[in-house]
């Protein structure tokens, strides 16, 4: 190991690496797009060629996070009493709309933010336990037809979700679910769970059942055993699983659309629209993007010691 | 302290029969040694002992109770596995000290201590406490699993070939510790493995499991020389005992391979003229100058005291063990016979030893 020897091997090497590069430049070169388009002025934003070299600004952002009122007449925004953070979002509608006299207000788009955040996050949360739990219960016992269950918990994924929509939509609607944050928490756990048993079951069974028996034998109960052995040794499929399912909740674009409109949309839906009539500001969907990119960066950067090893699907050490 | 009594117990996995109508009743502080080839039925045996599975049909006793639905957890009984046994992630004193801090044992801190201290030092894995038990060697490992075993005290250790990721030095060595670990300890305990020198070496008794039946039972002493069948005699031993077909006639055995004729001793009540197996172990059969039967030296192993042996006759090929100084050079000629009184007749279709004294 180590050393490279014939020429044949250098070639390879260098190859390779090649390979490498321009992989690399074809997955990174979007990211870079939205993330130097969010700093840009509007006018830079759509140049051809593209502009490479700016002075960046943060009025996208602003802009993002703000929305403008017009005013009533009598109405003056009190600039000289405002704190310094209500300054700074003045000052950023002022430059960009120094025409007529206008409020700020706070855009939807902090709150389609959390919206995505509380649905990605508790949907991930039950469909990985939820899964977890049941790949234990087909990997550990004897389930009559368990090839059939598990044939049809993965039967609820074949069908594009276009497809269900509609029925999904008036369903929801009969019963006071459209709109509702745990209307689309729902779904996403249905739609993930099915994800979650297939691959936590293929790292339990990696799991050897000696370690539960041997805690079984010792005195604890199954549950205990579950909890203080089987558990922490399926952190990684864990980890891996809950990358997967914290992913699709997050980007999820169709259902998201047609349940909710308001008060539980998510920030799929909400980026789009913003493009709205007239010229659309992409230096401010452009920041909206990449901010909606950055949860799942920080999530899964946090768990990526598990990642590597559990993405290769061998988890356990024999 | 146990007694622990299998009745008629069987076990169906699917359409794979492991146990078939299996009796067993191993006394209290006894040392039991379940002895089988792989597959015979020894590790469902104490699985069921262990509460890990259910018999199919049958009753499983402890101390007279019958507990076939009673729990791993409240059997109460100590499970030293081949591997995997021990739990990862933890330290060695963690390991030592989980089975004591369930809810089940409940044991103060100051007694945990203590047993574990005491666990280390009789095992001598004092020094390894604070590692972690993937940094340590297999024999190392195997000894902690069995300190896990004896913090307990538990009814009945239950041992499912604990030695056999040994290298055969350590092995020898833990052979010697186990068999002292029971005699002070005084607790009943149940040796499975395959290999029929711990067996024979440790066991008080031993059984004898092949293709989820219990071929026999009985002292070592009992399982060697008087096996109940041929599959016993065949499976003790070592080197392994000669099983030749042939028939008895006016009194001697004709070895039909080879067509050479051997004196016997007392004769079974097998009729004269069937078919039979002769079975004579290789201590039994002596290169003497003088022998009846003339053969050539096929092989020579030596193993230090005592050399094996291989004779062959036309294409019979039997195995004599004889002290390691007498010279024997491969393709020699040489004369042997048996001690008559020591061989054993087993029925030629089924098998079954038809000259055993009960």
């Amino acid at each position: 190991m180590g050393t490279v020897t014939s020429a044949q091997q250098k070639l390879g090497n260098r190859l390779a690496n090649v390979m490498i590069v321009v992989a690399l430049i074809v997955f990174l070169a979007p990211i870079y797009w939205i993330g130097s388009t969010a700093f840009k002025p509007r006018n830079l934003a759509t140049t051809v060629p593209p502009t490479i070299l700016f002075t960046p600004e943060v009025s996208p952002f602003v802009k993002l996070f703000t929305k403008r009122v017009q005013l009533k007449p009598n109405e003056k925004v009190d600039y000289d009493n405002a704190p310094w953070w209500e300054k700074i979002v003045i000052d950023g509608g002022e430059r960009i709309s120094r025409s007529g006299k206008g409020e700020v207000q706070l855009s939807g788009y902090p709150s389609r933010f959390l919206n995505s955040l509380i649905v990605a996050i508790t949907s991930t949360f039950l469909a990985v336990a939820m899964g977890t739990i049941t790949a234990y219960g087909f990997s550990r016992f004897k389930v009559a037809g368990e090839e059939d269950w598990l044939f049809f918990i993965l039967s609820t994924r074949m069908l594009p979700p276009v497809v269900v929509a509609i029925p999904m939509f008036l369903m929801y609607r009969a019963v006071g679910l459209n709109d509702t944050h745990i209307g689309l928490i729902i779904l996403y756990t249905a739609f993930n769970v099915s994800f979650a048993v297939w691959l936590m079951k293929g790292f339990i069974d990696e799991i050897p059942r000696e370690y539960e028996e041997a805690a079984l034998v010792d005195g604890y109960t199954r549950m205990e055993a579950f909890w203080k052995i089987v558990l922490p040794e399926a952190a990684t499929g864990i980890a891996a699983t809950a990358v997967f399912c914290f992913i699709t909740a997050w980007n999820e674009y169709a259902f998201a659309l047609i349940m909710t409109n308001r008060k539980a949309q998510t920030a799929p839906p909400f980026i789009p629209s913003q493009v709205g009539s007239g010229l659309p500001d992409w230096t401010v969907i452009a920041s909206g993007t990449a901010l909606f990119l950055l949860p799942v960066a920080i999530f899964t950067f946090l768990l990526r010691n598990h990642l590597l090893r559990g993405m290769s699907f061998g988890a356990i050490r024999k | 302290m146990a007694r622990i009594e299998l009745e008629n117990v069987s076990k169906v996995f699917g359409n794979h029969t492991a146990l078939k109508d299996l009796d067993l009743d191993i006394a209290d502080g006894e040392f039991f040694v379940l002895l089988g080839p792989t597959g015979a039925g020894k590790t469902t045996t104490l699985r069921l002992i262990a509460g890990l599975e259910t018999p199919t049909v049958g009753h499983i006793r402890t101390n007279g109770t019958e507990v076939n639905d009673w729990s791993p957890s409240q059997r109460d009984v100590a499970l030293v596995l081949q591997q995997y046994s021990l739990y990862p992630r933890l330290t060695v004193r963690d390991n030592l000290s989980f089975p004591l801090r369930s809810k089940v044992r409940n044991a103060s801190p100051a007694e945990i201590a203590e047993r574990v201290a005491y666990a280390a030092k009789t095992l001598r894995i004092e020094h390894l406490l604070d590692r972690k038990t993937d940094r340590l060697s297999g024999g190392e490992m195997q000894r902690v699993s069995i300190g896990r075993a004896i913090v307990r005290e538990p009814h009945v250790f239950l041992m499912d070939e604990p030695l056999s990721n040994l290298d055969a030095k350590l092995r020898e060595a833990m052979r010697t510790e186990l068999k002292d670990l029971q005699m002070r300890l005084g607790t009943t305990f149940l040796f499975v493995t395959h290999d029929q020198v711990e067996a024979m070496t440790m066991g008080d008794r031993i059984g004898v499991l092949n293709h989820g039946r219990l071929e026999q039972v009985g002292t070592p002493h009992d399982i060697y020389r008087n096996p109940r069948n041929a599959f016993v005699a065949g499976f003790v031993g070592s080197p392994a005992i000669n099983l030749l077909s042939g028939r008895i006639n006016q009194g001697r055995a004709i070895i039909t391979p080879g067509s050479f004729e051997l004196p016997l001793g007392a004769l079974p009540q097998a009729a004269t003229g069937e078919a039979v197996t002769f079975g004579i172990r290789p201590e039994d059969l002596h290169i003497v100058s003088g022998g009846p039967v003339a053969a050539q030296v096929h092989d020579v192993e030596n193993y230090g005291t005592e050399q094996v042996v291989t004779l062959r006759v036309g294409a019979t090929h039997l195995r004599a063990s004889v002290p390691a100084q007498i010279a024997i050079r491969v393709e020699e000629q040489v004369r042997f016979g048996w001690l008559p009184d020591k061989v054993m007749f087993f029925d030629g279709q089924t098998g079954v030893n038809i000259g055993r004294t009960v």
